[in-house]
């Protein structure tokens, strides 16, 4: 049973990933399974400087979801390869890093950074953040400026650079086509759909942010949706995520057209979900006699 | 699974669906010989299914994760304060000072005061308080404390506190703590998806800025919280 996959150059063992901000810097999960059992590991996302984050209550459940808004809280970067990646690099696994800035120049100086440290294998770009320079606009939401943004990322690193999009856009094939022709060499689809939650008793919003990115399985059939879309919009390999939390979810994903998937809330509410999702894809695979993982990919589309 | 220790928590899946989605954080109550209890109060989704499980049931617990009530030396003698449903966390902790502790236990009403005739054969005194008189001293467990440390049976230097309870009482032991320079350990509470320190989302505020109540806590030193 074949189950690599490929990531532009980066090559994956499996298509089993994890979602950036929540499986820590791997090695808060590393008592509850083997990491080079993962195809990769994608990290919490990093800036330059740490970050403090948001005050609490930072995450509030929700019918079958949840809402965060953690506010990008980081160790920042050179803390992160002074104390995270000699770990990472004593596994078999890919690393790739999640990163993001608040300005372009942040974010070029953040690529440049990551890609002279040995142990990274690819980036991936968060553009859901606001623009400080261009009054507070999200990166990702404006073709004109996600454009910019990964344009200029792409002349700093030699890395595979994946490009994670927002899903909080009229149309997302449309910032697909913009990330791949900036030079993105892949996709994640999606990030967490913004929402809110009020308490009826103070009538005010919950978190303290007022607003947060909602996860886990309510978001999965906006998901498919849209690595179905993706798929058709560009050629490049689309990692798809949203609410996966068994096999089955996974398996969608792929039929949809995803190369790879990646494990997010799952990971809070079982630390061994990605393993046993690894486990189920191929059950699966047996049990449709898939021989390789790469047969499955946007089977969906077939006429 | 390692030995829990009084002040460390579990995170226990209610049921096997998505909602509610998440595993609920519950201190450890007791130890048993051939298990752990938990005590809790229904107040939502979470706690409504618990409470209809039948035995025999089978759940996924994880734990026990966090920080303990660090046991004091001899000549310490312990404060322990317990706001309501609170008495969950220290009760194991009580048990485990072996009538030594003090304990001042306060709750909305005498109704509320769970486990307070079990707790008469592990403390060494238990002070009372209630919001509506109807046991105890009428009042906060702040009043009781401050009136007790205001004529001390024993030099101050001689006290830690431990504490657990609803955040305005934690925020008042604290207090306490500063004014009478007594070194304390406050068992804090935050909304929590992972338990295991990934998801950073039951942070509090502490002299290192946003720490992780499931990791750096939720025992803290009084000392640390920023409030």
């Amino acid at each position: 049973m074949d189950l690599g996959v490929r990531i532009g150059s980066l090559e994956l063992k499996n298509p089993v990933m994890t979602a950036s901000g929540t499986f820590g810097y791997g090695e808060e999960y590393a008592e509850f399974l083997d990491l080079s059992s993962l195809g990769a590991v994608v990290v919490k996302g990093l800036s330059l400087l740490p970050k403090e984050g948001n005050p609490p209550p930072r995450i509030v459940e929700t019918a079958s979801g949840m809402l965060n808004a953690i506010g990008l809280q980081n160790i920042g970067i050179e803390r992160f390869v002074e104390e995270k990646i000699p770990f990472l690099r004593t596994y078999d696994t890919k690393v790739i890093v999640n990163f993001f800035g608040d300005s372009i120049d942040e974010y070029v100086a953040a690529a440049e950074r990551l890609s002279s440290v040995e142990g990274i294998h690819a980036l991936e770009m968060n553009i859901s953040c606001p623009n400080k320079q261009a009054g507070w606009c999200i990166f990702g939401t404006d073709p004109r400026v996600t454009t910019q943004v990964v344009g200029a990322v792409r002349k700093a690193t030699k890395l595979p650079l994946i490009v994670k999009l927002s899903p909080n856009v009229t149309d997302i094939s449309l910032m697909a086509r913009v990330a791949v022709d900036a030079g993105a060499d892949a996709l994640s689809v999606i990030n967490t759909l913004t929402g809110m939650v009020i308490d009826i008793r103070t009538r005010k919003p919950k978190l303290a942010n007022r607003t947060g990115g909602l996860s886990g399985p309510a978001i999965k059939p906006v998901a498919v949706r849209m690595v179905y879309e993706v798929f058709k919009a560009v050629k490049v390999p689309v990692i798809g995520m949203g609410g996966i939390m068994h096999a089955d979810d996974a398996i969608e994903f792929l039929l949809a057209g995803a190369t790879a998937v990646a494990v997010g809330t799952a990971n809070f509410v079982n630390p061994r979900a990605t393993i046993d999702i690894l486990d189920g894809i191929m059950t699966y695979m047996k049990d449709e006699k898939v021989e390789d993982i790469n047969l499955l990919r946007g089977a969906a589309h077939a006429i | 699974m390692p030995e829990p220790r009084p002040g460390q928590f579990f995170m226990i899946e209610v049921n096997k669906g998505t909602d509610p989605l998440l595993k609920r954080a519950f201190s450890l109550f007791r130890k048993t010989e051939n298990g752990l209890q938990i005590l809790y109060r229904v107040r939502g989704k979470g706690t409504e299914i618990l409470k209809e499980m039948k035995e025999g049931s089978v759940i996924e617990v994880l734990g026990p994760l966090g920080t303990c009530y660090p046991l004091p030396s001899g000549d310490v003698v312990p404060l322990v304060i317990a706001g309501g449903i609170g008495i969950a966390s220290v009760f194991s902790f009580i048990e485990q000072l072996a009538r030594r502790a003090i304990v001042f236990y306060g709750a909305r009403t005498k109704n509320d005061l769970l486990m307070h005739d079990e707790l008469k054969g592990f403390a060494k005194e238990i002070l009372v308080s209630t919001d509506d008189g109807s046991a105890g001293q009428k009042g906060t467990i702040a009043d009781s404390l401050s009136a007790f440390l205001s004529i001390p049976q024993s030099p101050i230097s001689n006290y830690r506190m431990y504490a657990c309870g609803p955040h305005l009482l934690l925020k008042a032991v604290s207090e306490i703590a500063k004014e009478y320079k007594i070194p304390s350990y406050i068992s804090m509470e935050e909304h929590m998806a992972c338990g295991i320190g990934a998801c950073l989302g039951c942070v509090v505020k502490t002299r290192d800025g946003y720490t992780r109540v499931c990791k750096e806590g939720p025992v803290f030193e009084a000392k640390e919280l920023i409030w």
